[in-house]
């Protein structure tokens, strides 16, 4: 090669290499419009809230005077319905997982229930609390209470939590189950032995990220009558007399953070911005909370799984 | 191809197949086969790849039965009670428990290496530790990996090498006692020094089990085996004593792939 030969594929290489540089400027550009956008929002919320947040605020019920105002109904609401979701979600979602990879015949059935499952995944929220309503609230009498918005907020990430075990089971290597049949092992005891344990990381990490969703939800809530303004706390759980007494708690009215948040917005005062500036960043701390346990839990299980 | 069984002081048989015949949905996999397998000696099945030798061995335990569109025809008679493998009226899990099979790439649970081995016998229902304990150590020491292992049964079977891990494979398919042991080219994921070691462990096993054991290395086959089966195209082309199948093969095309001019 000539040095003018030489000269032109230096060229070419350098024109080349602009081309990349400015693709990597446009990618940094494209990532920072969605994170600077969420850490504005965080921190504006921050500096409007972070000054109201104190002992008091999280155990004090709402008030007609903002300064008084506080969330305890709310966090107390939401958790006691995070309870019921999770109780209700984990199970089925899971044992629909395991079944579908595991035990389903593939055929055109197993193929529409794949189909229709992932289209519930983009069913709007509200739509699954008019099914609640209409079902939960008033079909099984279970009225406006803990236990119908746990249920409702199960169903809504549903879906979510059977796609996710699904994809955790189908990363075990086919090999393996091969050599747990090969023991003379039955598809029950391999789901035992290996699939479970082998996907609970992943199975974990798909419920975390279902209940940070589900405890941001208000639509579905609102829907099905939560209320607005509460000034007491469900009764204890599993603290009543047993055994009927220990299950009151799921019947009772109560509110969650959302709705909270929702309800203070709409005054007209400036004082219930703050609050609920305040609310919300507690609402996006416990979601954060949750994706990271979701991140920590994944790299527990995973460390001691490698194929 | 029954010159083996004609031949003088033969061993006792294990299992026979019997016109065997093979598909996977429409496609005719395996033709015809009839072979015996003698007990506790070592058969080698060998056949340029695609040739059906893994789908056979594979019929011995089932283990098309996990697939959707597989589908056998004929018998494979195990001896000596004669119950026909390949009977939908015989559960594939009783099968497994009987026969049991190491895998082309070593693929241990990622479990300790203990557990491991207490599979099988977790899977039969086995719960009295101090039994499992001994079984383990016996299937161990059988695999040849006792002295290695004995200080980090706690540890995970991923840690070990390759080699190893092979060994492990074989201790989890010895510890519950089968009749029948089914190598599925066990060592071609393996570098020399290793492959070395699970031929001769291979040869020793006979002792106690009868071994099936598919391999693209004919060279192995000859180490190791007592019989011989050449398979082409799903055919049994050829099944006889091994320095009778590498000496002197009768049919011209074993010949050919044997010497290397084909295959």
């Amino acid at each position: 090669m000539n040095q003018q030969e030489l000269q032109a594929l230096r060229t070419l290489i350098a024109a080349h290499k602009r081309k990349d540089f400015l693709f990597g400027i446009l990618g940094i550009f494209a990532l920072m419009i969605g994170v600077l956008t969420f850490l504005s929002l965080f921190a504006n919320m921050a500096i409007e809230g972070l000054g109201r947040i104190d002992a008091d605020f999280l155990t004090s019920f709402p008030s007609r005077r903002a300064a008084n105002a506080g969330i305890l109904s709310a966090w107390v609401g939401s958790t006691l319905v995070m309870l019921v979701t999770a109780f209700a979600a984990v199970p089925i979602g899971v044992a629909s997982g395991i079944y579908l990879e595991e035990y389903a015949p593939k055929n055109w059935m197993t193929d529409i229930i794949e189909i229709n499952i992932s289209n519930l995944a983009g069913v709007p929220s509200i739509i699954y609390g008019l099914l609640a309503l209409g079902l939960f609230v008033y079909t099984f009498g279970l009225g406006q209470s803990i236990l119908s918005a746990g249920l409702t907020l199960a169903l809504l990430i549903l879906p979510v939590v059977i796609v996710a075990t699904r994809e955790a089971i189908r990363s075990i290597p086919q090999i393996i189950r091969e050599g747990a049949y090969a023991c003379g092992a039955t598809t029950w005891q391999v789901v035992r032995d290996h699939i479970v344990p082998y996907s609970s990381a992943g199975i974990l990490t798909g419920i975390i990220i279902g209940m940070a969703r589900a405890i941001g939800e208000t639509a579905p809530i609102i829907t099905i009558g939560a209320l607005t303004f509460i000034a007491f706390l469900p009764p204890a759980p599993f603290a009543g007399d047993p055994p009927a007494g220990m299950f009151d708690w799921l019947f009772a009215p109560f509110t969650v953070m959302p709705i909270q948040m929702f309800n203070w917005t709409s005054r007209p005062e400036a004082a219930f911005a703050t609050n609920a500036a305040a609310a919300g960043f507690i609402l996006v701390l416990m979601t954060l909370a949750m994706n990271g346990l979701a991140i920590w839990l994944r790299y527990r299980l995973r460390k001691n799984i490698n194929w | 191809m029954n010159d083996a069984a004609n031949h003088e002081s033969l061993p006792g048989l294990k299992a026979e197949a019997r016109n065997l015949n093979f598909f996977y949905d429409k496609f005719h996999a395996l033709k015809n086969i009839n072979m015996p397998v003698y007990e506790k000696k070592v058969t080698a099945l060998i056949g340029p790849s695609g040739c059906g030798k893994s789908t056979y061995l594979r019929c011995f335990n089932r283990m098309h039965d996990l697939y959707p569109g597989n589908r056998y025809e004929g018998a494979i008679e195990f001896h000596p009670d004669r119950t026909n493998l390949l009977s939908p009226k015989v559960d594939p899990i009783e099968v497994r428990m009987r026969i049991s099979m190491v895998f082309q790439k070593p693929n241990p649970f990622p479990k300790s290496i203990f557990e491991n081995v207490a599979y099988g016998l977790r899977v039969r229902g086995e719960r009295t530790r101090s039994v499992i304990e001994d079984k383990v150590e016996m299937a161990l020491r059988g695999a040849a990996l006792w002295d290695e292992v004995k200080d980090r049964l706690k540890e995970q079977g991923a840690n070990l090498s390759g080699g190893q891990q092979q060994r492990l494979c074989i201790a989890r398919a010895l510890a519950s006692d089968p009749e029948l042991m089914l190598f599925d080219e066990p060592t071609s994921a393996l570098d020399p020094i290793a492959t070395a070691s699970i031929e001769e462990l291979v040869s020793e096993l006979k002792e106690k089990v009868t071994v099936l054991i598919v391999t693209h290395n004919m060279q192995q086959a000859a180490r190791i085996s007592d019989f011989t089966a050449y398979m082409y195209l799903g055919e049994m082309v050829e099944f006889g004593v091994t320095d009778q199948i590498f000496i002197k093969p009768q049919k011209k095309q074993t010949e050919d792939y044997i010497t290397g001019r084909f295959g």
